[in-house]
Protein backbone atom coordinates (compact mmCIF):
# COMPACT_ATOMS: atom_id res chain seq x y z
CA UNK A 1 0.00 0.00 0.00
CA UNK A 2 2.59 2.35 1.00
CA UNK A 3 4.68 1.86 -2.20
CA UNK A 4 1.56 2.49 -4.19
CA UNK A 5 0.95 5.28 -2.70
CA UNK A 6 4.56 6.44 -3.21
CA UNK A 7 3.75 5.59 -7.23
CA UNK A 8 0.87 7.46 -7.18
CA UNK A 9 2.17 10.75 -5.91
CA UNK A 10 5.33 10.28 -8.07
CA UNK A 11 2.90 10.28 -11.08
CA UNK A 12 0.78 12.83 -10.10
CA UNK A 13 4.06 14.90 -9.75
CA UNK A 14 4.78 17.72 -12.44
CA UNK A 15 8.07 16.35 -12.86
CA UNK A 16 7.41 12.80 -14.32
CA UNK A 17 8.35 13.69 -17.95
CA UNK A 18 7.02 11.91 -21.15
CA UNK A 19 10.54 10.17 -21.60
CA UNK A 20 10.35 8.77 -18.44
CA UNK A 21 6.44 7.73 -19.15
CA UNK A 22 7.01 5.91 -22.19
CA UNK A 23 9.83 3.98 -20.78
CA UNK A 24 7.78 2.35 -18.24
CA UNK A 25 4.88 1.94 -20.62
CA UNK A 26 6.97 0.02 -22.98
CA UNK A 27 8.45 -1.90 -20.28
CA UNK A 28 5.13 -2.82 -18.93
CA UNK A 29 3.69 -3.96 -22.60
CA UNK A 30 6.70 -5.82 -23.33
CA UNK A 31 6.29 -7.75 -19.67
CA UNK A 32 2.87 -7.81 -20.22
CA UNK A 33 3.33 -9.59 -23.49
CA UNK A 34 5.22 -12.45 -21.85
CA UNK A 35 2.97 -13.00 -18.95
CA UNK A 36 -0.08 -13.75 -21.20
CA UNK A 37 1.88 -15.76 -23.67
CA UNK A 38 2.19 -18.21 -21.36
CA UNK A 39 -0.61 -18.15 -19.50
CA UNK A 40 -2.76 -18.71 -22.95
CA UNK A 41 -0.73 -21.59 -23.39
CA UNK A 42 -1.31 -23.20 -20.24
CA UNK A 43 -4.89 -22.49 -20.27
CA UNK A 44 -6.78 -23.10 -23.11
CA UNK A 45 -10.23 -21.05 -23.97
CA UNK A 46 -12.19 -23.23 -20.89
CA UNK A 47 -15.86 -21.51 -21.18
CA UNK A 48 -17.74 -21.00 -24.49
CA UNK A 49 -17.51 -17.73 -25.65
CA UNK A 50 -14.99 -16.16 -23.58
CA UNK A 51 -11.96 -14.93 -25.17
CA UNK A 52 -8.14 -13.85 -24.19
CA UNK A 53 -6.36 -12.73 -21.70
CA UNK A 54 -4.11 -13.82 -24.59
CA UNK A 55 -3.81 -12.09 -28.12
CA UNK A 56 -7.45 -12.70 -29.88
CA UNK A 57 -7.66 -12.18 -33.85
CA UNK A 58 -10.32 -9.29 -34.90
CA UNK A 59 -11.10 -7.28 -37.99
CA UNK A 60 -11.27 -3.51 -37.48
CA UNK A 61 -12.74 -1.51 -40.54
CA UNK A 62 -10.86 1.67 -40.67
CA UNK A 63 -11.81 4.51 -43.19
CA UNK A 64 -13.43 1.96 -45.20
CA UNK A 65 -10.47 -0.81 -45.40
CA UNK A 66 -10.20 -4.04 -43.13
CA UNK A 67 -7.16 -4.28 -41.09
CA UNK A 68 -7.02 -8.33 -39.36
CA UNK A 69 -4.78 -8.10 -36.37
CA UNK A 70 -4.40 -10.13 -32.99
CA UNK A 71 -4.91 -7.89 -29.89
CA UNK A 72 -5.72 -8.94 -26.41
CA UNK A 73 -8.97 -8.37 -24.77
CA UNK A 74 -7.38 -4.97 -22.82
CA UNK A 75 -5.63 -3.28 -25.92
CA UNK A 76 -8.04 -0.12 -26.44
CA UNK A 77 -9.01 0.91 -29.90
CA UNK A 78 -6.25 3.74 -29.16
CA UNK A 79 -3.62 1.64 -28.86
CA UNK A 80 -4.19 -0.72 -31.55
CA UNK A 81 -4.55 2.38 -33.94
CA UNK A 82 -1.26 3.59 -32.96
CA UNK A 83 1.02 0.66 -31.71
CA UNK A 84 -0.26 -1.86 -34.37
CA UNK A 85 -1.34 0.00 -37.34
CA UNK A 86 0.70 2.72 -37.37
CA UNK A 87 -2.19 5.45 -37.11
CA UNK A 88 -0.38 8.09 -35.29
CA UNK A 89 -2.64 10.53 -35.62
CA UNK A 90 -4.95 10.32 -32.61
CA UNK A 91 -2.94 10.75 -29.52
CA UNK A 92 -2.76 9.80 -26.55
CA UNK A 93 -2.83 12.30 -23.96
CA UNK A 94 -5.43 11.96 -20.80
CA UNK A 95 -5.85 8.02 -21.82
CA UNK A 96 -8.89 8.47 -19.14
CA UNK A 97 -11.85 10.03 -21.60
CA UNK A 98 -11.55 13.33 -20.97
CA UNK A 99 -9.34 15.35 -22.83
CA UNK A 100 -10.75 14.75 -26.44
CA UNK A 101 -6.94 14.38 -28.38
CA UNK A 102 -7.68 10.55 -29.60
CA UNK A 103 -11.22 11.61 -30.77
CA UNK A 104 -12.43 9.28 -33.83
CA UNK A 105 -15.43 8.33 -35.47
CA UNK A 106 -17.56 5.29 -34.47
CA UNK A 107 -20.41 4.71 -36.68
CA UNK A 108 -20.69 8.49 -37.77
CA UNK A 109 -20.10 9.39 -33.92
CA UNK A 110 -17.18 11.00 -32.35
CA UNK A 111 -16.14 9.20 -29.47
CA UNK A 112 -12.92 8.37 -27.22
CA UNK A 113 -10.69 5.78 -28.87
CA UNK A 114 -8.79 5.42 -25.45
CA UNK A 115 -12.18 4.53 -23.78
CA UNK A 116 -13.26 1.48 -26.18
CA UNK A 117 -11.71 -1.34 -26.60
CA UNK A 118 -10.26 -2.15 -29.94
CA UNK A 119 -12.57 -5.68 -29.80
CA UNK A 120 -15.30 -3.76 -28.84
CA UNK A 121 -14.77 -1.81 -32.16
CA UNK A 122 -15.24 -4.57 -34.39
CA UNK A 123 -18.25 -4.64 -36.51
CA UNK A 124 -17.96 -0.65 -36.66
CA UNK A 125 -17.18 1.86 -39.12
CA UNK A 126 -14.09 4.21 -37.89
CA UNK A 127 -13.08 6.84 -39.14
CA UNK A 128 -9.51 8.78 -37.98
CA UNK A 129 -8.16 11.51 -38.85
CA UNK A 130 -6.10 9.66 -41.16
CA UNK A 131 -9.49 8.99 -43.31
CA UNK A 132 -10.13 12.86 -43.54
CA UNK A 133 -7.91 14.10 -46.12
CA UNK A 134 -8.03 12.47 -49.23
CA UNK A 135 -4.96 12.51 -51.59
CA UNK A 136 -3.16 14.92 -50.07
CA UNK A 137 -6.43 17.54 -49.96
CA UNK A 138 -6.67 19.31 -47.04
CA UNK A 139 -10.50 18.68 -45.48
CA UNK A 140 -12.23 21.40 -45.39
CA UNK A 141 -11.87 21.60 -41.60
CA UNK A 142 -8.22 21.63 -41.38
CA UNK A 143 -7.71 24.49 -44.06
CA UNK A 144 -10.51 26.59 -41.57
CA UNK A 145 -7.39 25.65 -38.77
CA UNK A 146 -4.56 26.70 -40.82
CA UNK A 147 -6.70 30.29 -41.62
CA UNK A 148 -7.71 31.03 -37.77
CA UNK A 149 -4.75 29.68 -36.69
CA UNK A 150 -6.61 27.60 -34.42
CA UNK A 151 -3.45 25.36 -33.42
CA UNK A 152 -0.27 26.02 -31.18
CA UNK A 153 1.54 22.97 -29.93
CA UNK A 154 -0.70 20.97 -32.51
CA UNK A 155 -1.17 17.88 -29.61
CA UNK A 156 -4.80 18.55 -29.36
CA UNK A 157 -5.22 19.10 -32.90
CA UNK A 158 -6.04 16.23 -34.16
CA UNK A 159 -8.74 14.86 -31.96
CA UNK A 160 -10.32 18.91 -32.88
CA UNK A 161 -10.54 18.52 -36.13
CA UNK A 162 -12.56 15.01 -36.37
CA UNK A 163 -14.48 15.94 -33.31
CA UNK A 164 -15.56 19.63 -35.86
CA UNK A 165 -15.77 17.26 -38.63
CA UNK A 166 -18.34 15.16 -36.70
CA UNK A 167 -20.16 18.11 -35.40
CA UNK A 168 -20.82 19.27 -38.50
CA UNK A 169 -21.71 16.74 -39.85
CA UNK A 170 -24.49 16.48 -37.29
CA UNK A 171 -24.83 20.31 -36.91
CA UNK A 172 -24.30 21.60 -40.96
CA UNK A 173 -25.50 25.35 -40.41
CA UNK A 174 -24.13 25.88 -36.57
CA UNK A 175 -25.26 29.06 -34.80
CA UNK A 176 -21.56 30.05 -32.51
CA UNK A 177 -23.51 29.21 -29.21
CA UNK A 178 -23.94 25.73 -31.09
CA UNK A 179 -20.41 25.37 -31.58
CA UNK A 180 -19.37 26.43 -28.01
CA UNK A 181 -21.45 23.84 -26.38
CA UNK A 182 -21.11 21.25 -29.39
CA UNK A 183 -17.24 21.14 -28.80
CA UNK A 184 -17.31 20.13 -24.75
CA UNK A 185 -15.55 17.10 -25.31
CA UNK A 186 -12.10 18.10 -26.11
CA UNK A 187 -9.25 20.60 -23.96
CA UNK A 188 -6.36 22.43 -25.61
CA UNK A 189 -4.19 23.64 -22.99
CA UNK A 190 -2.79 25.97 -24.88
CA UNK A 191 -5.86 28.26 -25.17
CA UNK A 192 -6.65 27.92 -28.88
CA UNK A 193 -10.74 27.68 -28.70
CA UNK A 194 -11.47 31.11 -30.10
CA UNK A 195 -9.26 30.03 -33.45
CA UNK A 196 -11.44 26.66 -33.21
CA UNK A 197 -14.39 28.27 -32.86
CA UNK A 198 -14.07 30.39 -36.07
CA UNK A 199 -12.43 27.48 -37.97
CA UNK A 200 -15.44 25.14 -37.42
CA UNK A 201 -17.99 28.63 -38.56
CA UNK A 202 -15.82 28.90 -41.68
CA UNK A 203 -15.68 24.82 -42.31
CA UNK A 204 -19.78 24.69 -41.68
CA UNK A 205 -19.92 27.68 -44.87
CA UNK A 206 -17.08 26.29 -47.44
CA UNK A 207 -18.90 22.75 -47.11
CA UNK A 208 -22.06 24.36 -47.82
CA UNK A 209 -21.03 25.86 -50.42
CA UNK A 210 -19.89 22.11 -52.08
CA UNK A 211 -16.71 22.54 -51.96
CA UNK A 212 -15.89 19.85 -49.39
CA UNK A 213 -13.74 16.51 -49.98
CA UNK A 214 -14.45 14.62 -47.12
CA UNK B 1 -4.08 -2.26 -17.20
CA UNK B 2 -3.99 -5.76 -16.11
CA UNK B 3 -4.77 -9.03 -18.81
CA UNK B 4 -8.56 -9.77 -18.48
CA UNK B 5 -11.05 -12.18 -20.55
CA UNK B 6 -13.77 -10.73 -22.22
CA UNK B 7 -17.02 -12.20 -23.42
CA UNK B 8 -19.82 -10.69 -25.58
CA UNK B 9 -23.06 -12.56 -24.67
CA UNK B 10 -26.27 -11.86 -26.75
CA UNK B 11 -29.13 -12.21 -23.60
CA UNK B 12 -29.25 -11.12 -20.04
CA UNK B 13 -29.31 -14.71 -19.05
CA UNK B 14 -26.18 -15.41 -20.57
CA UNK B 15 -24.84 -11.93 -19.14
CA UNK B 16 -25.44 -13.07 -15.86
CA UNK B 17 -23.95 -16.53 -16.27
CA UNK B 18 -20.50 -14.93 -17.16
CA UNK B 19 -20.84 -12.84 -14.68
CA UNK B 20 -21.11 -15.03 -11.69
CA UNK B 21 -18.83 -18.05 -13.20
CA UNK B 22 -15.59 -16.00 -13.57
CA UNK B 23 -13.13 -16.80 -11.22
CA UNK B 24 -11.27 -13.71 -9.91
CA UNK B 25 -14.23 -11.52 -10.33
CA UNK B 26 -16.15 -10.37 -13.68
CA UNK B 27 -17.66 -6.86 -14.19
CA UNK B 28 -19.92 -5.43 -17.03
CA UNK B 29 -18.87 -3.74 -19.87
CA UNK B 30 -21.63 -1.17 -21.41
CA UNK B 31 -20.30 2.31 -22.26
CA UNK B 32 -16.30 1.84 -20.96
CA UNK B 33 -16.44 5.42 -19.86
CA UNK B 34 -16.08 4.74 -16.23
CA UNK B 35 -14.52 1.05 -15.71
CA UNK B 36 -11.81 1.06 -18.06
CA UNK B 37 -10.64 4.43 -16.49
CA UNK B 38 -10.95 2.55 -13.16
CA UNK B 39 -9.07 -0.74 -14.54
CA UNK B 40 -6.24 1.69 -16.07
CA UNK B 41 -5.68 2.93 -12.19
CA UNK B 42 -5.76 -0.34 -10.75
CA UNK B 43 -9.21 0.69 -8.94
CA UNK B 44 -10.81 -2.22 -10.51
CA UNK B 45 -8.95 -5.25 -11.39
CA UNK B 46 -11.64 -8.06 -13.13
CA UNK B 47 -10.89 -11.38 -13.88
CA UNK B 48 -13.40 -11.11 -17.03
CA UNK B 49 -15.20 -8.19 -18.46
CA UNK B 50 -19.06 -8.89 -19.86
CA UNK B 51 -19.76 -7.17 -22.82
CA UNK B 52 -23.49 -5.70 -23.32
CA UNK B 53 -23.05 -4.76 -26.40
CA UNK B 54 -24.58 -7.21 -28.35
CA UNK B 55 -27.27 -7.85 -26.08
CA UNK B 56 -30.65 -6.55 -28.11
CA UNK B 57 -32.86 -6.27 -24.92
CA UNK B 58 -30.88 -4.08 -23.13
CA UNK B 59 -31.12 -1.15 -25.99
CA UNK B 60 -33.99 1.22 -26.85
CA UNK B 61 -36.15 4.04 -25.60
CA UNK B 62 -40.00 3.42 -25.56
CA UNK B 63 -42.89 5.78 -24.75
CA UNK B 64 -45.92 4.93 -24.10
CA UNK B 65 -48.78 7.57 -22.75
CA UNK B 66 -50.54 5.40 -20.64
CA UNK B 67 -47.20 3.28 -18.75
CA UNK B 68 -44.99 6.55 -19.57
CA UNK B 69 -41.10 5.42 -20.36
CA UNK B 70 -39.03 2.88 -20.85
CA UNK B 71 -34.75 2.90 -20.99
CA UNK B 72 -32.90 0.53 -21.96
CA UNK B 73 -29.66 0.22 -19.50
CA UNK B 74 -27.70 0.34 -22.73
CA UNK B 75 -29.58 3.63 -24.40
CA UNK B 76 -26.87 6.03 -24.40
CA UNK B 77 -27.16 9.86 -23.26
CA UNK B 78 -27.22 10.93 -26.90
CA UNK B 79 -30.53 8.65 -27.79
CA UNK B 80 -31.82 10.23 -24.36
CA UNK B 81 -31.69 13.62 -25.47
CA UNK B 82 -32.22 12.54 -29.11
CA UNK B 83 -35.43 11.08 -28.77
CA UNK B 84 -38.78 13.47 -29.14
CA UNK B 85 -40.73 11.92 -26.54
CA UNK B 86 -38.18 12.32 -23.89
CA UNK B 87 -38.05 15.86 -24.93
CA UNK B 88 -41.48 16.66 -25.38
CA UNK B 89 -42.61 14.81 -21.94
CA UNK B 90 -39.63 14.58 -20.04
CA UNK B 91 -37.42 17.72 -20.65
CA UNK B 92 -35.50 17.54 -17.19
CA UNK B 93 -34.43 14.03 -18.62
CA UNK B 94 -32.66 15.87 -21.62
CA UNK B 95 -31.45 18.58 -19.40
CA UNK B 96 -29.61 16.20 -17.35
CA UNK B 97 -27.93 14.10 -20.39
CA UNK B 98 -27.15 17.39 -21.65
CA UNK B 99 -25.47 18.57 -18.41
CA UNK B 100 -22.93 15.75 -19.70
CA UNK B 101 -21.18 18.29 -21.96
CA UNK B 102 -18.87 15.72 -23.62
CA UNK B 103 -20.65 14.70 -27.43
CA UNK B 104 -17.92 12.05 -27.58
CA UNK B 105 -19.04 10.74 -23.80
CA UNK B 106 -23.03 11.09 -24.87
CA UNK B 107 -22.20 8.81 -27.15
CA UNK B 108 -20.74 6.22 -25.54
CA UNK B 109 -22.32 6.79 -22.06
CA UNK B 110 -25.19 4.56 -21.15
CA UNK B 111 -27.96 5.15 -18.83
CA UNK B 112 -27.22 2.17 -16.67
CA UNK B 113 -23.90 3.36 -16.68
CA UNK B 114 -24.63 6.72 -14.97
CA UNK B 115 -26.31 4.99 -12.00
CA UNK B 116 -23.78 2.56 -11.65
CA UNK B 117 -20.94 4.65 -12.01
CA UNK B 118 -18.59 4.42 -9.28
CA UNK B 119 -18.31 7.72 -7.25
CA UNK B 120 -15.62 10.66 -8.63
CA UNK B 121 -13.41 10.75 -4.90
CA UNK B 122 -10.31 11.28 -5.97
CA UNK B 123 -8.83 9.22 -2.63
CA UNK B 124 -10.93 6.44 -3.72
CA UNK B 125 -9.54 7.27 -7.39
CA UNK B 126 -6.10 7.18 -6.33
CA UNK B 127 -6.49 3.51 -4.49
CA UNK B 128 -7.72 4.71 -0.60
CA UNK B 129 -10.60 2.74 -1.02
CA UNK B 130 -14.92 4.05 -1.06
CA UNK B 131 -14.35 5.04 2.32
CA UNK B 132 -10.75 6.95 1.91
CA UNK B 133 -9.56 5.01 5.27
CA UNK B 134 -5.98 5.11 5.45
CA UNK B 135 -3.77 3.60 8.91
CA UNK B 136 -7.72 3.38 10.17
CA UNK B 137 -7.93 6.87 9.55
CA UNK B 138 -10.60 8.83 7.78
CA UNK B 139 -8.65 10.89 4.99
CA UNK B 140 -11.68 12.93 3.93
CA UNK B 141 -12.88 15.14 6.91
CA UNK B 142 -9.12 16.80 7.31
CA UNK B 143 -8.22 16.34 4.22
CA UNK B 144 -8.73 17.68 0.28
CA UNK B 145 -12.69 17.45 0.84
CA UNK B 146 -13.71 20.41 -1.25
CA UNK B 147 -15.40 18.41 -3.90
CA UNK B 148 -17.04 16.09 -1.32
CA UNK B 149 -20.17 15.83 0.75
CA UNK B 150 -22.30 18.49 2.18
CA UNK B 151 -25.38 16.48 3.59
CA UNK B 152 -25.16 12.81 4.78
CA UNK B 153 -21.88 13.41 5.65
CA UNK B 154 -21.82 11.91 9.45
CA UNK B 155 -19.36 9.51 8.05
CA UNK B 156 -17.52 6.96 7.54
CA UNK B 157 -18.84 8.01 3.74
CA UNK B 158 -17.81 11.94 2.55
CA UNK B 159 -18.40 11.24 -1.45
CA UNK B 160 -20.84 12.18 -3.53
CA UNK B 161 -23.54 10.64 -5.45
CA UNK B 162 -21.70 11.25 -8.97
CA UNK B 163 -25.23 10.28 -11.14
CA UNK B 164 -26.74 12.90 -13.68
CA UNK B 165 -29.56 11.40 -14.02
CA UNK B 166 -30.62 9.60 -10.64
CA UNK B 167 -32.03 13.17 -8.87
CA UNK B 168 -34.58 13.35 -11.57
CA UNK B 169 -35.25 9.87 -12.02
CA UNK B 170 -35.67 9.77 -8.35
CA UNK B 171 -38.34 13.14 -8.24
CA UNK B 172 -40.24 11.27 -10.89
CA UNK B 173 -40.88 8.09 -8.75
CA UNK B 174 -38.75 5.73 -11.64
CA UNK B 175 -37.76 2.52 -10.95
CA UNK B 176 -34.95 0.32 -11.63
CA UNK B 177 -35.26 -3.15 -13.10
CA UNK B 178 -32.36 -5.63 -12.54
CA UNK B 179 -31.54 -9.55 -13.55
CA UNK B 180 -29.62 -11.33 -11.48
CA UNK B 181 -29.08 -15.03 -10.25
CA UNK B 182 -32.62 -15.06 -8.37
CA UNK B 183 -33.63 -13.84 -11.87
CA UNK B 184 -35.71 -10.07 -11.72
CA UNK B 185 -36.66 -7.93 -9.54
CA UNK B 186 -37.89 -4.08 -9.19
CA UNK B 187 -36.39 -0.64 -6.98
CA UNK B 188 -37.30 2.46 -6.58
CA UNK B 189 -34.14 4.56 -8.19
CA UNK B 190 -34.30 6.08 -4.49
CA UNK B 191 -33.55 2.40 -3.12
CA UNK B 192 -30.96 1.51 -5.68
CA UNK B 193 -28.60 3.80 -3.53
CA UNK B 194 -27.11 3.38 -0.41
CA UNK B 195 -24.57 4.66 2.10
CA UNK B 196 -22.23 2.51 2.88
CA UNK B 197 -21.68 1.59 6.63
CA UNK B 198 -18.25 -0.07 6.47
CA UNK B 199 -15.86 -1.11 4.10
CA UNK B 200 -17.98 -4.52 2.76
CA UNK B 201 -20.31 -1.98 1.63
CA UNK B 202 -20.80 -0.87 -1.53
CA UNK B 203 -23.16 3.01 -2.63
CA UNK B 204 -25.60 0.97 -4.89
CA UNK B 205 -28.06 -2.01 -4.07
CA UNK B 206 -26.76 -4.73 -7.04
CA UNK B 207 -25.85 -8.16 -5.71
CA UNK B 208 -23.23 -10.23 -7.20
CA UNK B 209 -23.89 -11.38 -10.91
CA UNK B 210 -26.57 -8.59 -10.73
CA UNK B 211 -27.26 -5.90 -14.06
CA UNK B 212 -29.64 -2.92 -14.69
CA UNK B 213 -31.48 -4.14 -17.31
CA UNK B 214 -33.84 -1.51 -17.70
CA UNK B 215 -35.23 2.48 -15.93
CA UNK B 216 -38.93 2.58 -15.67
CA UNK B 217 -40.45 6.19 -15.59
CA UNK B 218 -44.16 6.56 -15.08
CA UNK B 219 -46.46 8.53 -17.02
CA UNK B 220 -45.01 12.31 -16.15
CA UNK B 221 -49.13 13.23 -16.15
CA UNK B 222 -49.57 17.08 -15.56
CA UNK B 223 -46.66 18.28 -14.67
CA UNK B 224 -43.42 20.80 -14.88
CA UNK B 225 -39.81 19.56 -13.80
CA UNK B 226 -36.44 21.06 -14.57
CA UNK B 227 -33.03 19.99 -13.40
CA UNK B 228 -29.96 23.29 -13.10
CA UNK B 229 -26.53 21.97 -12.36
CA UNK B 230 -24.20 24.64 -10.88
CA UNK B 231 -20.76 23.80 -12.92
CA UNK B 232 -17.13 25.22 -13.08
CA UNK B 233 -16.74 24.88 -16.41
CA UNK B 234 -18.44 24.37 -19.99
CA UNK B 235 -16.63 21.24 -20.65
CA UNK B 236 -16.70 18.15 -19.21
CA UNK B 237 -16.59 17.78 -16.09
CA UNK B 238 -19.15 16.75 -13.02
CA UNK B 239 -21.43 19.71 -11.57
CA UNK B 240 -20.75 20.97 -7.89
CA UNK B 241 -24.21 21.09 -7.03
CA UNK B 242 -27.26 19.99 -8.87
CA UNK B 243 -31.47 20.08 -8.21
CA UNK B 244 -34.41 18.05 -9.61
CA UNK B 245 -37.75 19.29 -9.64
CA UNK B 246 -40.72 17.91 -10.62
CA UNK B 247 -44.10 20.83 -10.08
CA UNK B 248 -47.26 19.79 -9.63
CA UNK B 249 -49.58 23.44 -9.82
CA UNK B 250 -52.94 24.37 -9.88
CA UNK B 251 -53.06 27.80 -11.51
CA UNK B 252 -50.02 29.16 -10.04
CA UNK B 253 -50.08 27.78 -6.79
CA UNK B 254 -48.18 24.79 -6.25
CA UNK B 255 -50.13 21.47 -4.94
CA UNK B 256 -46.94 19.40 -4.92
CA UNK B 257 -43.28 19.61 -5.69
CA UNK B 258 -40.89 17.34 -5.25
CA UNK B 259 -37.20 18.58 -5.13
CA UNK B 260 -34.16 16.07 -5.06
CA UNK B 261 -30.41 17.58 -4.69
CA UNK B 262 -27.62 15.71 -6.46
CA UNK B 263 -23.92 15.60 -5.81
CA UNK B 264 -24.23 17.20 -2.19
CA UNK B 265 -24.58 13.66 -0.62
CA UNK B 266 -23.33 9.92 -0.51
CA UNK B 267 -26.78 9.18 -2.71
CA UNK B 268 -29.17 11.78 -4.22
CA UNK B 269 -30.78 13.63 -1.32
CA UNK B 270 -35.01 14.04 -2.09
CA UNK B 271 -35.55 17.44 0.41
CA UNK B 272 -38.82 17.65 2.45
CA UNK B 273 -38.12 20.60 3.58
CA UNK B 274 -38.05 22.12 0.33
CA UNK B 275 -41.11 20.66 -0.75
CA UNK B 276 -43.03 22.01 2.75
CA UNK B 277 -41.21 25.69 1.77
CA UNK B 278 -42.61 25.55 -1.45
CA UNK B 279 -45.96 23.81 -1.22
CA UNK B 280 -49.36 26.11 -1.29
CA UNK B 281 -47.13 28.62 -2.57
CA UNK B 282 -47.52 30.74 -5.83
CA UNK B 283 -43.92 30.63 -7.35
CA UNK B 284 -41.77 33.76 -7.58
CA UNK B 285 -38.22 34.61 -7.22
CA UNK B 286 -38.70 35.11 -3.03
CA UNK B 287 -40.68 31.45 -2.86
CA UNK B 288 -37.55 29.39 -4.59
CA UNK B 289 -35.18 30.94 -2.73
CA UNK B 290 -36.92 30.58 0.62
CA UNK B 291 -37.36 26.54 -0.45
CA UNK B 292 -33.37 26.43 -1.64
CA UNK B 293 -32.50 27.76 2.08
CA UNK B 294 -34.86 25.10 3.17
CA UNK B 295 -32.79 22.61 1.43
CA UNK B 296 -30.20 23.48 2.78
CA UNK B 297 -30.69 24.21 6.58
CA UNK B 298 -29.61 20.54 7.50
CA UNK B 299 -26.02 21.06 5.99
CA UNK B 300 -23.24 20.03 7.46
CA UNK B 301 -20.48 21.09 5.44
CA UNK B 302 -16.90 19.88 5.59
CA UNK B 303 -13.53 22.19 6.19
CA UNK B 304 -12.96 23.24 2.29
CA UNK B 305 -16.59 23.14 0.78
CA UNK B 306 -18.90 25.63 2.80
CA UNK B 307 -19.43 27.35 -0.70
CA UNK B 308 -21.65 24.03 -1.62
CA UNK B 309 -23.99 24.86 0.31
CA UNK B 310 -24.97 28.38 -1.37
CA UNK B 311 -24.40 26.60 -4.65
CA UNK B 312 -27.01 23.89 -4.08
CA UNK B 313 -29.44 26.48 -2.54
CA UNK B 314 -28.62 28.38 -6.01
CA UNK B 315 -29.28 25.01 -7.53
CA UNK B 316 -32.47 24.20 -6.13
CA UNK B 317 -33.92 27.92 -6.77
CA UNK B 318 -33.32 28.10 -9.78
CA UNK B 319 -34.31 24.60 -11.00
CA UNK B 320 -37.89 25.59 -9.66
CA UNK B 321 -38.18 29.02 -11.65
CA UNK B 322 -36.88 26.70 -14.77
CA UNK B 323 -39.50 23.99 -14.15
CA UNK B 324 -42.29 26.88 -13.32
CA UNK B 325 -40.94 28.70 -16.88
CA UNK B 326 -41.50 25.07 -18.44
CA UNK B 327 -38.55 25.90 -20.98
CA UNK B 328 -37.07 22.89 -22.49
Amino acid sequence: MRRKKGKLRELHKEGFSRRDFLKGASMAVSTGLLATQEAGAATPETEPGVLGPGAVPITLEINGKPHSLKVEPRVTLLDALRNRLDLTGAKKVCDRGVCGACTVILDGRPVYACNLLAIEAEGHHIVTIEGLSTEGKLHPVMTAFVNHDAQQCGFCTPGFVVACKAFLDKHPDPTREDVERGLGGNLCRCGTYAGVREAVLEAAKTLKGGRANG
Amino acid sequence: MEAFEYARPTTNEEVVKLLTGAKGGAQVLAGGTDILSLMKDGVARPARLVSLQHVKELRGITFHPGTGLRLGATATFEELLENPDVRKHYPALAQAAEGVSSPQVRNTGTVAGDLCQRPRCWYYRAGFGLLAIYNGKPLVPDGDNRYHAILGNSGPAYFVSPSSLAPILVALNAKVKLHGPQGARELPVQDFFLTPKNDQEIEHALQPGEIVTEILVPAPGDVKMAVYEVRQKEALDWPLAAAAVVLNLEGDTVKKVRVVLGHVAPVPWPSPEAEEALTGKSVSEDAAWEAGKAALSKATPLSKNVYKVQLARVAVKRAILRAAKGEA
